[in-house]
């Protein structure tokens, strides 16, 4: 995985739930192109809000992630693919 | 004659885009396919103020005209004109979720700069409003430069002032499409995100409705009981609901069969009417209200965006045996119909994981093995009340579901590690909000499979009735002779019965497993037949069924039965689905094979098992 470029950036799986966080980095590279096509259609682009809201019961996977007004759901697999940096309110 | 003009509606998936459709055109619909693909064309009629009639095709939803599925693939050639089987539309109406324009203009950024006459439908403003979102359509319309108008299409609020716009529009003249569609996704996502941000009056922050519930039904210990709860009050409800509709459908048939026996003089014509079609058809009818019961909740399901929760909760279960939670939705749907569920798994980007779930998903307990269970069970199980509310007979059409959700959940197991190793894609969805499906949308789901569960009855199962008859019937029997051991049939059934006589299958299975072939309910028509004609003298139809299964068939037999058409493939319209997926016979012939193996083994086992504890 790329690393983050921003000095405070973590990856979106380890974003606790509830805390807001920026996109800062996605590695695109590391998601084949039909997964790339659906995070780009879903809204996932530097400097968007992101929030985690729910994990699934088996293994905190998948991850439910508020986009904007959207809520998505994806694997942890690729939410490790986007850096995000934590808003504090 | 030049053909009506064609409005296409088109939107992000769960924009409202189908209850738009709906309310525009109202019941009269068709549903058919594109030709050389499976994606359904769902079209219908409209009348414009003038009183001209248009066409309104709803294409399926996407996210872009970058299309990342066969669904999205149409969508995109509709609009450009290249589709087989469908012509250029004349005008174009872009649904809208009012409480998601970020993400929503972008699309329609991109659809309006395609040039074809667009009116833009701003939907659910009251589901915004609820979300504390207040939105100025004036400069939405600005911005856009094309008329937009607020909807809230399950209320039909501003379906008539939508109409006129319609109206207006297909009235000015229009001179083709631009080819030249190239502003890249991000570039579009930033400008629609500076308009959805302009056109915004007002924003509160609110708790919203949807996150409270999901708080709750997304759970991690809350949110899988509350979905087992729901899928065992579904399958319950299916047995109790159905009783009193099922018993007037029952009474209907042998009213219309004594009729018949009395208004028609003795011989071979009333025996091919009330022995073949009477019997035959009627057998399978009394199922109708348990099969819309079955699809009354799905479609609640999927309207209330329920579905979409299950398949999250069950994303990591279903990952460990090598499906995603994207396969949900189809396998549950193949327990209305494995044909509807394997055209569902369009949805699924990795072609592996597809096609793992196309060839599992007819473990899942089709409606159209209902009528086998049912009858089956009340034969032979007896109606005892276990605790309040919850019956034995309830119990164990339960465990035969669950049987083939563990068939195939280990199935999808094998064929991961064996034949369709590697791949593993991943499970991305978008999480609709929370609503109440309009009552009208349920009804004209539920009347569209009433109309083909009975145009089959009265085709495929008509049909292989009456061959059925025919064979059972000729030649005729001699005094002292048995009609179902001289018939063609029965000659038939004894060369399969030297097959399946080890797993305990008699004459009279041996003769229903070809014709259900054609349809699985037509197993219970064809055993109904058989009876019928083999005993002429006592009134036909499925009460009397289950007598005779009483006395000609032991408990292990039964048994042994249900646990065959828990995995046996018997359904030509699945196969023909299968390989029009897949693309060649390949894998409808594995699929076939795998599954007779599997069906073999377990009514062997269940057989064996219940001979030996003494059944």
């Amino acid at each position: 995985m790329n690393a983050p470029f921003h000095p405070e950036a973590i990856s979106l799986d380890r974003l606790p739930v509830g805390t807001a966080a920026r996109v800062e980095s996605v590695d695109w590279a590391a998601l084949d192109q039909g997964e790339a096509t659906r995070l780009r259609q879903f809204g996932f682009d530097e400097g968007v809000t992101v929030e985690p809201l729910h994990l699934g019961p088996f293994g905190r996977d998948p991850i439910a992630i508020r986009v904007g007004r959207m809520t998505v759901a994806i694997r942890r697999k690729h939410a490790g693919a986007i850096g995000v940096t934590p808003i504090r309110k | 004659m030049n053909p009506l003009p064609l409005v296409a509606v088109a939107g992000n998936p769960n924009a409202g885009k189908s209850a738009l459709f709906n309310a525009l055109t109202g019941a009269r619909q068709k549903v058919a396919n594109y030709p050389g693909v499976t994606v359904e064309r769902h079209s219908g009629r409209l009348t414009l103020a003038d009183g001209r009639p248009a066409e309104m095709v709803d294409l399926p939803g996407s996210y872009s005209l970058e299309p990342a599925s066969p669904d999205e693939a149409v969508t995109r050639d509709v609009l450009l004109g290249r589709q087989k089987g469908e012509r250029q539309p004349d005008a174009l109406i872009v649904v809208l979720d009012a409480s998601n324009l970020d993400n929503h203009l972008r699309f329609c950024l991109q659809l309006i700069e395609l040039g074809l006459p667009t009116i833009v439908a701003l939907n659910m403003v009251d589901l915004a409003k609820r979300d504390g979102l207040e939105l100025d359509s004036k400069v939405l319309e600005r911005e856009l430069g094309v008329p937009v108008i607020e909807t809230v299409a399950v209320r039909r609020k501003g379906i008539a002032e939508l109409a006129e716009a319609l109206d207006d529009m297909l009235s000015a003249p229009f001179c083709g499409v631009h080819e030249r569609v190239k502003s890249d996704l991000i570039h579009l996502q930033r400008r629609a995100r500076e308009i959805a941000s302009a056109a915004v009056i007002s924003e509160t922050p609110v708790r919203r409705w949807t996150h409270r519930l999901d708080t709750v039904l997304l759970h991690p210990v809350v949110g899988p009981m509350i979905l087992a709860v729901i899928m065992f009050v579904m399958f319950q409800a299916v047995f109790a609901w159905s009783e009193t509709p099922k018993s007037w459908i029952e009474d209907g048939v042998a009213w219309l069969s004594a009729q018949a026996t009395n208004a028609l003089p003795p011989g071979l014509f009333r025996s091919l009417i009330v022995d073949g079609a009477i019997a035959g058809v009627g057998a399978v009818v009394t199922f109708l209200p348990q099969i819309l019961i079955l699809f009354f909740f799905i479609l609640l399901l999927e309207g209330t965006g329920y579905m979409v929760r299950a398949a999250f909760l069950m994303d990591r279960l279903m990952h460990s045996v090598g499906l995603s939670g994207r396969a949900f939705i189809p396998l549950l749907s193949s327990f209305a119909c494995a044909v509807p569920g394997i055209m569902a798994t369009r949805t699924i980007d990795d072609p592996k994981d597809r096609l793992t779930t196309i060839l599992v998903a007819p473990l899942m307990t089709c409606s159209a093995r209902l009528p086998v269970y049912t009858l089956i069970i009340a034969a032979f199980i007896p109606n005892r009340r276990l605790v309040w509310g919850v019956g034995l007979q309830g119990v164990v059409m339960f465990g035969l579901y669950l049987t083939g959700v563990c068939g195939a959940l280990l199935a999808a197991y094998v064929l991961r590690r064996g034949v369709l190793k590697g791949g593993g894609g991943g499970f991305m969805m978008e999480l609709p909000k929370y609503q109440w499906p309009p009552l009208k949308d349920v009804v004209i789901g539920l009347l569209t499979r009433c109309q083909i569960f009975l145009k089959r009855a009265g085709t495929i199962i008509l049909g292989t009735t009456i061959i059925l008859w025919a064979l059972a019937s000729v030649p005729q029997a001699g005094p002292g002779q048995k009609q179902s051991d001289v018939s063609i049939a029965g000659k038939i059934g004894r060369g399969i019965e030297t097959v399946v006589r080890p797993i305990g299958f008699n004459q009279d299975i041996s003769m229903a497993l070809l014709p259900a072939m054609a349809a699985r309910e037509v197993a219970v028509s064809a055993i109904a037949t058989v009876y019928s004609i083999d005993s002429p003298d006592q009134q036909g139809g499925a009460t009397k069924l289950s007598e005779h299964l009483q006395h000609r068939w032991s408990l292990a037999t039964a048994l042994a039965f249900l646990a065959w058409f828990v995995f046996a493939p018997q359904c030509i319209s699945t196969i023909a689905v299968t390989r029009r997926e897949t693309n060649g016979w390949k894998w409808p012939l594995f699929m076939v094979s795998y599954l007779f193996v599997l069906a073999y083994a377990f009514a062997g086992l269940t057989y064996w098992t219940a001979v030996a504890l003494g059944l």
